[in-house]
């Protein structure tokens, strides 16, 4: 794998658009070309070496391309917007949409991620070491199709709306989280290990929702059926184990109603 | 600088004008202060079209780009947005106003999109009475195209007491009263009944079912308002998108909608021959019992419109596309959600009509959507005479308009239906189930002409102004890339050709080059102006009405003058 090292030399006034910086567009171009793709800082379009110094070298394809991208960017959103392969490191803070709307490859961010992480994602990992904020792996607002695939694991805390609308893939937030988790969902797993302020699973029709630590409002709309012992994130626990949202529209499959799980730990 | 004084040659292009009878000569377009001329001095401005095909200005029949409901589809869908902007969707600004939406566009992209496919006409074919100011300020935001506004009637209490009373004239005043309150062109009705119904939770599925608490069946509403029509004799005749539409099995209620207008014949001063035109005819052509045996019912539709000549028809054709669908048939619109159970809107408006919102997915790999998409294009193909089908996507309910190019390299092209049906994941299904595969009629220009600019002038009673190049027209012409002599063997570019003219010229004014907005004149709201004697009664039913039954006071009902733009209006005396 190549790998390409983008340093800011240059901080925008307002925030920066870099939906440029991916390994599907970076591959095959030469350091002059990726330092002449767009980025939009408002509605004024620039390009991204008016912001970044380059070096190394891009690969030949998406898969064989990798990003670091150095300097404090806490002001830039987007990076690796759609990508499908390779790698984006992101050693500092980033704004919003980190790793929306891709489809494949790893991103990480060795520090905080703001709001839309990894929005309507379809397959890839992303990692963030610091804390992510409201909408990890939801849809785009209006749209009722959330994340479909792929891993999000933030090592932090995060906020609001976690896989709202999610149909597939696994969140899995290593601190506490706020309101709203997997509200709208049809399918998908959202792991929360620390604790839940509430409304977990509002409206949920498929999907599994698990928290480890305490969910101080739990919705009326959920019944416990069993105590089950499962595996999850490589160890095994004893959950109580919720059905619901049971005042939500019912799916069949093979003639057995399917429900939302809520699975809370013992 | 726009000059609408100034004169323009369109030279040595191919030429296509059902009106005249112009198939494809070579001929030049003159144009003298804003209309069609028989001559221009030396000093008009050319154009030149050799090796170019040359249009009047496109008429869209049935469409859905103004007003509540519209605004309604673009203010729940903000995804319909998303990658598709100025900046981030990267469709660079032309005209004054950026551009967005796809299902929904913006009014500016609304007109601009039209524009530049050569159109220079659309006709709303909805407004709810009640909120016709909404529907005319959004026309004045909608750049170059001319429009009008259809109000709806089908499911109007007035309506209801004077046909259940078998009043036809005082049904007539109140129409004259409305159009000209509304600032509106022509009666339109949505699911006769059964939008009524729907506010007590029913449904008028069929014809003969009765409307709660009136007394009175969709059959005798669409016969009393086709007969309040002819009494009139409006430019445009009633315009019906009939009861049950979207329903496996409901090509009968379609035929027996068809039927109501046996026998009645029309006398206008607009050259209007039908005295009904259905439209989106392939959302009424579903024959089967369910969605599991759901098969086309165009021929069978066809056969009916092809043998009678008093009926016009639109295609409504699924283009296969993520959409957003908006009707004024409140029960479909629930029915749709049921289905999907995507996002839906709601709404009853007062004594007049309601309507909603529900965004729809057509799927290539979803055998029903592929048998929608072959029955729209049966309606074409099984079609004797073109100048009475109209190519339409119902927009945006089966597709957004801006689809027409791919619809016409459909049409005229058997390998591009092909090539679709191919990337259908149930194309065996979908070709048992329709007729599509068989048929292998590719049309030609001068028939796209028909349904698409003369046809639909025709049937819309406007084309003493729009679709045909005839002296005295207005100067509304689309010069299109294609060679007539050699036309491409590969539809894309048919697609490309239709998607973004060389030329679109309104009103004498040249508006799009080489597919790009070049200026924006003043654009025209038609409306339907009929000299009559007031109505003494039907004016006390009005006030009545206002007094007990509406929420807002008459006086603050018609549309003022201020909200209308640029208007003409088209007059006529009644009988």
């Amino acid at each position: 794998m190549k790998t390409i090292t983008m340093t800011l030399v240059q901080e925008p006034e307002l925030y920066l658009e870099c939906y440029s910086v991916t390994p599907d567009q970076f591959a095959g171009k030469s350091l002059a070309e990726i330092a002449d793709l767009p980025a939009h800082e408002g509605k004024i379009q620039w390009k991204l070496g008016d912001f970044f110094k380059f070096e190394g070298k891009a690969g030949e394809t998406a898969a064989d391309t990798k990003i670091v991208v150095n300097g404090n960017v806490r002001k830039m959103k987007r990076f690796g917007q759609k990508m499908s392969a390779g790698e984006v490191v992101i050693n500092s803070d980033a704004d919003m949409y980190i790793g929306g709307w891709m489809t494949g490859g790893k991103i990480t961010v060795n520090g905080n991620a703001d709001t839309f992480l990894g929005i309507a994602m379809e397959g890839g990992e992303i990692l963030v070491e610091g804390d992510a904020q409201n909408y990890v792996g939801s849809s785009y607002r209006g749209d009722w199709r959330g994340m479909s695939g792929g891993l999000i694991r933030v090592k932090g805390n995060a906020g609001n709306d976690i896989g709202t609308a999610m149909t597939g893939g696994t969140i899995i937030i290593e601190g506490d989280a706020f309101i709203h988790v997997l509200t709208h969902a049809e399918g998908g797993t959202v792991i929360i290990k620390g604790d839940v302020e509430g409304r977990v699973g509002g409206q949920m029709v498929k999907g599994d929702a698990y928290v480890f630590g305490n969910l101080l409002y739990p919705l009326p709309g959920f019944k416990k059926v069993a105590t089950v012992e499962k595996e999850v994130d490589g160890a095994t626990y004893t959950f109580d184990q919720y059905i619901g949202d049971l005042g939500e529209r019912k799916v069949k499959k093979k003639g057995e109603i399917i429900y939302g799980n809520l699975y809370l730990k013992k | 600088m726009v000059n609408s004084m100034a004169e323009l040659l369109i030279k040595n292009g191919f030429v296509f004008d059902p009106i005249l009878g112009i198939k494809g000569d070579i001929a030049d377009v003159a144009i003298k202060n804003g209309r069609i001329t028989d001559k221009v001095s030396d000093k008009a401005e050319i154009v030149d079209a050799s090796g170019k095909t040359v249009m009047a200005g496109g008429v869209d029949i049935h469409t859905h780009v103004a007003g509540p409901k519209v605004n309604v589809g673009r203010e729940m869908r903000p995804e319909d947005k998303f990658f598709r902007g100025e900046y981030r969707g990267g469709v660079l600004k032309q005209g004054k106003r950026m551009e967005m939406g796809f299902s929904v566009p913006s009014t500016w992209k609304t007109g601009y999109a039209y524009a530049r496919m050569g159109y220079t006409f659309a006709n709303e074919a909805a407004m709810p009475p009640l909120f016709a100011p909404h529907v005319h300020e959004e026309f004045r935001d909608t750049p170059i195209i001319d429009q009008t506004a259809m109000p709806v009637f089908g499911n109007n209490w007035f309506c209801f007491e004077y046909i259940k009373n078998d009043e036809t004239e005082n049904n007539a005043a109140y129409i004259a009263w409305l159009l000209s309150a509304t600032k509106g062109f022509g009666i339109k009705i949505v699911n006769p009944g059964g939008t009524e119904a729907w506010a007590w939770g029913k449904n008028c599925s069929s014809i003969h079912d009765e409307v709660p608490h009136f007394e009175i069946t969709p059959a005798e509403i669409v016969t009393g308002l086709i007969k309040a029509n002819e009494y009139l004799g409006l430019p445009h005749s009633v315009h019906i998108h009939g009861n049950n539409m979207g329903n496996p099995g409901n090509y009968k209620d379609t035929l027996d909608t068809l039927r109501l207008t046996s026998g009645i014949n029309t006398s206008n001063k607009f050259g209007r021959e039908q005295v009904l035109h259905n439209t989106h005819l392939q959302f009424h052509a579903y024959k089967g019992s369910s969605w599991s045996d759901f098969e086309s019912g165009a021929k069978e539709v066809m056969d009916y419109v092809n043998q009678n000549k008093n009926i016009t028809v639109d295609m409504g054709q699924v283009t296969l596309d993520e959409t957003t669908t908006m009707t004024s048939d409140g029960p479909f619109e629930y029915h749709l959600n049921q289905l999907t159970h995507f996002k839906w809107a709601n709404l009853d408006v007062e004594i007049e009509t309601g309507s909603g919102v529900v965004p729809h997915i057509y799927d290539k790999d979803v055998r029903t959507s592929g048998i929608q998409w072959a029955i729209g294009l049966e309606i074409a193909l099984f079609a004797k005479d073109m100048m009475r089908v109209y190519i339409t996507t119902d927009h945006p309910n089966a597709g957004p308009f801006t689809r027409y190019p791919g619809i016409i390299a459909w049409l005229m092209s058997e390998k591009a239906r092909q090539a679709t049906l191919d990337t259908m994941k149930w194309k065996d299904k979908v070709i048992d189930a329709s007729n599509i595969a068989s048929m292998d009629r590719e049309l030609g220009l001068y028939e796209i002409a028909q349904m698409t600019r003369a046809g639909p002038a025709k049937a819309l009673g406007l084309l003493d102004i729009y679709g045909s190049l005839r002296e005295r027209s207005d100067g509304n012409v689309a010069v299109y890339n294609l060679n007539a002599d050699e036309l491409p063997s590969d539809p894309a570019l048919i697609e490309d050709a239709f998607r973004n003219t060389a030329y679109t010229v309104k009103e004498g004014v040249i508006v799009v080059r080489d597919g790009k907005i070049v200026a924006e004149p003043p654009k025209h709201t038609l409306w339907t102006k009929v000299n009559m004697p007031e109505n003494a009664q039907v004016m006390h039913d009005i006030r009545e009405k206002f007094s007990t039954s509406y929420s807002i006071n008459l006086e603050n009902y018609p549309v003022f003058d201020e909200n209308i733009h640029n208007a003409r209006a088209i007059e006529l005396d009644a009988n």
